[in-house]
């Protein structure tokens, strides 16, 4: 069994990434269930998409404090929603920035040292996603370079998880998609 | 063959395994994807209607007609639809029909967390409530069996964790069921006083055989495993609850309306404590309690908001829910770098306008900065309220009011208003945010796109002509990013004792897709005066020095910022990344 959250912001692709988690379950034979989020919650707001894999899954949701692992797509969120994860969990943090309505405004400023917080608290694994899509040529990609890295991170097969993506993605975007899986894969 | 689904994806694999033949909708979060998944059945005639209620009305003369019909919506739209829902109960039906309600616990993208049940009890009607996909599939065609067999519409709720998950789903053919023969019969179909109250014995004779057979009835499942806990629940709190007690016992109720209360009784009995847990409303509580059958609901569970695993446990075991980092800044949704509503709004905003809105992504005109938005009620609302402003305050308040509605929801219940306020002497300023989409619900086409929901060119439905034809005299159109004029308009028409209509129009910039190059900052020309950052696009961000800088990877190059600058400091030719 594993309980992933992926999180973000509306807008960088959690809904694509929880699919492609949710073909691997499909290709691996296991049970499987997904979470999304629709509607308001994607127009630039804190998104969460819950992935359960394993034997006969129950509820869609990971239960707060049952989250073997939490991808997060931007920092501030990693931390927003850090209480998620179980104590020996681990969080994948994209090393990348998006200023909420409140810092914008200056109401509010963007927390210090999010990756040493992070990091002295669980098991944190950075990933500069958002400069290696940027070397793929698309800043949409990072959110499967993530999962490239988690899926070497976990020992998961590539061949594995990029039938996954070529599952999910439409033809015209596949193959950006598998350079930024690979780029995940072997990102240190 | 076994397939991941999405929850309202299965709703729609159901009705083709049932043979539906009409399916119409208008959409809604957590319904849309439903009418959509059906569009890619090409055996099944599938349309977005203006409305609810027009979707009701489509859905009940294809089943008067004899064919399978279902038709979707979101909780609210139940309201819209509850006309003619009231009096299908007493007509029945000819063919199946089937009306999918998605609730929305915890209003994840709605403006109240109505119990769609409390329908179900109000017209006397079956409804079924799925747990997921593979039983939002099972209970979709389960439902239309019941409405032929019972002769009456059914309802199937679903929730947005319903309808917004995805899990196993088998797969199974078609059952092409055929029309059935129409035979005119107007002491059922034609509901004068006369027929009516015939057909009311109909309904409460139908209602009480209905309770009884729920006793037996498949999908009500009652699971034995420790008799310490009993817990009655349905939908995907029933999959919470097995999830936090594993070896507690289990009432899982299908059929949501009526309640087999023979059922309930005997599983009362069996179990030492018995626990009434259901999202919203105490529907089942209050009606278990009404048999004088002791149970624990709502004195432990909120009314308000989700359910839980973690809930569950909490209440129910004494664990702790892990709390989350209140400190931290909040990341409301905001409109999209480009959104062509973000130059309207800051208008409004700095005329310091009354704004009577309405719903869809405007409605996000409502947050900071940009402060815009005084109300917010539901699909219309803005352009009576309006209105409404205008007859209780004068024209003094009426030349500082405007309504705001986006050009999907005028067409669905706008057009009314319109006609009101010019009937009856107003002098409201309306402005139709036209983005040529159904945006927030994630780009449906809509009658004045001139598009079918299968992408079809058809009748444009021109909204100039529209509001003409209301006797609307004054009315233009404005390009929304052009503050300039979009200001000159509203001032214009403010000034003018009559009703005028501004057609704000520009289309969607995630429909288009169209990122021109964006914009930089010449930091040497920047006086960090601050008023880009008074739109509040998410694209520009200040620094603590009050430097100024625009995100390339997210600006799309509408240029609003460029006409807030007076220093001639925001440039094109920012670094593009693809």
């Amino acid at each position: 069994m594993a309980n992933v959250l992926i999180v973000g912001v509306g807008g960088q692709g959690t809904l694509l990434a929880s699919r492609v988690l949710g073909n691997y379950a499909v290709l691996t034979g296991q049970d499987c269930k997904l979470s999304e989020v629709h509607g308001m919650s994607q127009r630039g707001g804190s998104v969460v998409t819950h992935v359960r894999v394993g034997e006969n899954i129950l509820s869609p949701i990971v239960a707060v404090g049952d989250a073997d692992i939490i991808i997060a797509f931007e920092k501030l969120e990693a931390l927003r929603w850090r209480h998620y994860l179980k104590k020996e969990g681990m969080i994948v943090v994209n090393n990348h920035e998006i200023m909420p309505m409140p810092v914008i405004t200056g109401a509010m400023e963007y927390p210090k040292n999010i990756l040493e917080k992070l990091s002295s608290e669980c098991k944190t694994l950075v990933i500069n996603a958002a400069q290696l899509a940027l070397e793929c040529g698309n800043v949409k990609v990072a959110n499967v370079i993530m999962l490239g890295a988690l899926a070497k991170n976990l020992g998961w097969k590539f061949e594995d998880i990029a039938e996954a993506v070529k599952m999910t993605v439409p033809a015209k975007f596949l193959e950006i998609n598998l350079l930024a899986l690979e780029k995940g894969y072997n990102a240190k | 063959m076994k397939k991941i689904l999405l929850g309202n994806e299965a709703i729609a694999r159901g009705a083709y395994e049932a043979g539906v033949k009409v399916s119409t909708a208008y959409p809604g979060t957590p319904s849309t994807e439903i009418t959509e998944a059906i569009a890619k059945y090409e055996e099944i005639y599938v349309e977005w209607s203006p409305n609810e209620k027009v979707a009701l009305e489509v859905a009940i003369g294809s089943s008067v007609a004899g064919a399978r019909s279902i038709v979707c919506m979101k909780h609210v739209g139940v309201n819209v639809a509850a006309d003619p829902l009231f009096t299908l109960a007493y007509t029945g039906v000819n063919g199946g029909l089937v009306l999918v309600v998605a609730d929305d616990p915890g209003m994840h993208s709605s403006q109240n967390e109505q119990d769609s049940r409390y329908y179900a009890i109000a017209n006397s009607i079956p409804m079924l409530e799925p747990s997921d996909s593979s039983e939002a599939k099972e209970y979709t065609k389960i439902a239309f069996e019941i409405s032929e067999k019972y002769d009456t519409p059914v309802m199937l709720r679903s929730t947005t964790r319903v309808s917004h998950s995805q899990s196993f789903v088998d797969l199974e053919d078609r059952c092409e069921v055929g029309v059935k023969p129409y035979i005119k019969d107007i002491t059922k179909y034609a509901m004068m006083p006369s027929m009516a109250i015939g057909r009311h014995k109909v309904v409460e004779e139908r209602i009480k055989k209905l309770s009884t057979d729920s006793n037996s009835l498949s999908i009500n499942k009652t699971t034995y495993k420790s008799t310490k806990i009993g817990i009655i629940c349905s939908g995907v709190v029933a999959k919470y609850a097995e999830e936090a007690i594993p070896d507690a016992s289990i009432l899982k109720l299908g059929m949501v309306n009526p309640l087999p209360l023979k059922m309930i009784r005997e599983f009362a009995n069996k179990v030492d404590k018995l626990y009434v847990i259901e999202e919203l409303e105490p529907i089942f509580e209050t009606q278990i309690k009404a048999q004088g059958i002791d149970c624990i609901g709502k004195e432990i569970f909120s009314i308000q908001g989700e359910i839980s695993v973690a809930i569950i446990r909490n209440k129910l075991l004494g664990e702790p829910i892990p709390q989350a980092d209140i400190a931290l800044p909040v990341r409301p949704p905001v409109m999209c770098p480009g959104c062509p509503h973000r130059s309207v709004f800051y208008v409004l905003h700095k005329l310091k306008l009354m704004v009577t809105a309405d719903i869809g992504c405007y409605t996000l005109g409502a947050g900071q900065p940009l402060n815009a938005v005084d109300t917010v009620v539901c699909m219309g609302a803005s352009i009576g309220m309006c209105h409404g402003v205008d007859k209780a305050l004068g024209r003094e308040q009426s030349k500082k009011t405007v309504a705001v509605i986006g050009d999907s929801t005028f067409v669905h219940s706008g057009i009314t208003g319109v006609v009101d306020a010019v009937y009856n002497q107003g002098s409201s300023t309306i402005i139709i945010l036209d983005n040529s989409t159904t945006g927030m619900t994630g780009h449906q086409p809509n009658p004045a796109t001139g598009r079918t929901i299968r992408d079809q060119v058809t009748h444009q439905l021109n909204l100039e002509q529209v509001v003409r034809a209301c006797g609307v005299n004054s009315v233009q159109i404005v390009d929304a990013y052009d503050m300039v004029a979009v200001e000159k308009a509203v001032k214009e028409e403010l000034a003018k004792d009559e009703v005028s209509v501004i057609i704000a129009r520009k289309p969607c910039v995630l429909l288009t897709k169209e990122v021109k190059s964006p914009y930089y900052i010449d930091s040497d020309k920047c006086k960090k005066c601050g008023m880009c950052m008074k739109i509040g696009c998410p694209a520009i961000m200040m620094a603590k020095d009050k430097s100024v800088s625009i995100k390339a990877d997210q600006c799309v190059g509408c240029g609003v910022c460029v006409q807030m600058c007076k220093f001639d400091s925001i440039k094109l030719g920012g670094k593009t990344n693809g």
